[in-house]
């Protein structure tokens, strides 16, 4: 490492903080890739069917694990067809918007306490600020795309983003105030010691509403709407194919991993063990992340799709009102003796 | 009061979508029915109405005598038959044309037939890829017919005493 570090003087720095974005974005990928096939897995299995299982490699079946790689390469080859009437710049701006959050707030993730890209202070304030700007690559692709269809899905979606997205925030000062810091790092720090000093205890209400918030905000099942193939075709990508399509597929299902590893991070621990004595690290974190992106798939294979109003209702008369209470015994409870039961 | 306190924890510790997805969780263990296709099929009629094929007799003869009543009960106007004199004396077929893509496979063709020359098989996995492979000549269908003939054989032996 000295050697390149000689070698490129001043460049030094941008290439290896390059190195680190790809080292992170390049697994996400995978990740993402694999996600579709584990999703069609796991709910094939709960419908008593089998999911895919023909396409391996090089001739074996590998109960289907190439069929990730063989939609690649299908979506990649197909045709981006433009509509007529579409705006063209801002339908192809559209996907970058869509998936440029996504994967920017993984910048201040941490893997463990010492593998982060930027361990910033305001780590929180980043992930919120960075994940509500998806919200406009749906809204600019259901507009560019000047289809009724596309144009509903992306007012649902832009609606119910907007609405949970205050309920999360809400959930997320529960966080800050039981862990006294906006630091991502020193928030799983300050929650070591065993499962039970975990915070999903303490602030059980909180991270129920943050697990199906982020159902809703990542526009998963029971949520989907904005989707809702029965009723507004594929709402605001209706129009996209090709690439195009893939890109927001990967956003959605990268801002699936993302939910779940912030759910990780401020409510189970992050790479902390659940027994004291075991040793911390990556794999707990990529463990609970696999739990958490299970429940996801989980929920899309049992629970029909909500009625809008119903989502409406839920985010704004039940999640803010629950977190709002919740915060509220928290901030008591820090003026009492019982400080330590959240701190 | 006390249905009401009930109600409040049912709702918020989520019980319901809790027993919901126990049972979901429950199928995921569950043996899978699929059936795999080509290595594996579910069981058919000997009445199964597939792809047409046309027979012969043991002797090697062809069944066909070019009667033409499969031509006339076509519902769909798929068989196209020209008849000729063959050189030993008999009334033959020149041409049975049978376009697969017209068919709507009711099997009306199987029932007109006086000597049981034109059939339909079960076979369901057969395709064309270009345009008029599903246009099927008199050649192609006694090829079929050679081909499946015990199979054929077998079928209307067991639907037999049904007619």
């Amino acid at each position: 490492m000295e050697f390149f570090q000689d070698l490129l003087g001043p460049a030094w720095t941008p290439v290896w903080t390059l190195a680190k974005i790809v080292a992170i974005v390049l697994p996400l990928l995978a990740a993402v890739a694999y996600l579709t096939y584990a999703e069609r897995k796991v709910i094939g299995w709960m419908q008593v069917r089998m999911g895919p299982n023909r396409v391996g490699f090089f001739g074996f079946k590998l109960w289907g694990l190439g069929q990730p790689i063989a939609d690649a390469v299908k979506l990649l080859t197909k045709e981006i067809i433009i509509p007529t009437g579409a705006n063209k710049g801002l339908f192809l701006l559209a996907p970058v918007l869509a998936i440029a959050p996504a994967m920017a707030a993984w910048a201040v993730i941490p893997f463990t306490d010492r593998l982060v890209l930027a361990n910033i202070d305001a780590g929180l304030l980043y992930i919120m600020a960075i994940t509500s700007m998806g919200v406009y690559g749906i809204i600019v692709a259901g507009w560019a795309s000047n289809s009724k269809y596309a144009f509903l899905g992306a007012l649902r979606s832009a609606a119910q983003i907007v609405s949970y997205e205050i309920a999360m925030g809400f959930a997320l000062v529960g966080v800050l105030m039981a862990a006294q810091s906006l630091n991502l790092v020193q928030i799983v720090q300050a929650q070591a010691g065993g499962f039970w000093h975990w915070y999903w205890l303490p602030l059980f209400p909180l991270f129920l509403v943050y697990l199906i918030a982020g159902v809703a905000e990542t526009n998963r099942a029971p949520f989907d709407v904005a989707e809702g193939e029965s009723e507004i075709v594929a709402g605001f990508h209706v129009e996209y194919s090709g690439m195009a399509f893939a890109v927001f597929f990967l956003a959605e299902y990268a801002n699936m991993i993302l939910v779940s590893t912030l759910t990780s991070i401020m409510f189970l621990g992050g790479w902390l063990s659940p027994i004291p004595g075991l040793p911390d690290g990556f794999f707990w974190l990529a463990a609970k992340v696999s739990f958490i992106l299970l429940l996801f798939l989980w929920f899309r294979a049992t629970f029909p799709r909500y009625r809008y109003d119903q989502i409406m209702r839920l985010g704004w008369k039940v999640f803010i009102p629950v977190t709002l209470v919740w915060i509220l015994v928290v901030g008591l409870a820090m003026q009492t003796p019982l400080k330590p039961l959240f701190h | 009061m006390l249905s009401r306190i009930k109600q409040f924890f049912n709702t918020f510790l989520l019980t319901e979508l809790l027993r919901g997805m126990f049972l979901t969780g429950r199928y995921l263990f569950a043996r899978k029915i699929t059936i795999q296709f080509p290595e594996e099929r579910t069981p058919m009629s000997p009445r199964f109405r597939g792809l047409h094929a046309q027979r012969r007799y043991p002797n090697g003869e062809e069944r066909c005598i070019a009667c033409k009543l499969c031509e006339a009960v076509c519902p769909a106007l798929a068989i196209r038959i020209e008849s000729g004199q063959r050189a030993d004396g008999t009334r033959r077929t020149t041409r049975y044309d049978i376009d697969l893509t017209k068919c709507i496979f009711c099997g009306f063709c199987e029932e007109a037939c006086p000597v049981d020359a034109i059939v339909e098989t079960p076979i369901i996995d057969y395709h064309g890829e270009r345009r008029g492979d599903l246009y099927y000549t008199k050649e192609m269908l006694l090829a079929v017919g050679d081909r499946y003939e015990a199979e054929i054989a077998r079928a209307k032996a067991e639907d037999a005493r049904y007619r």
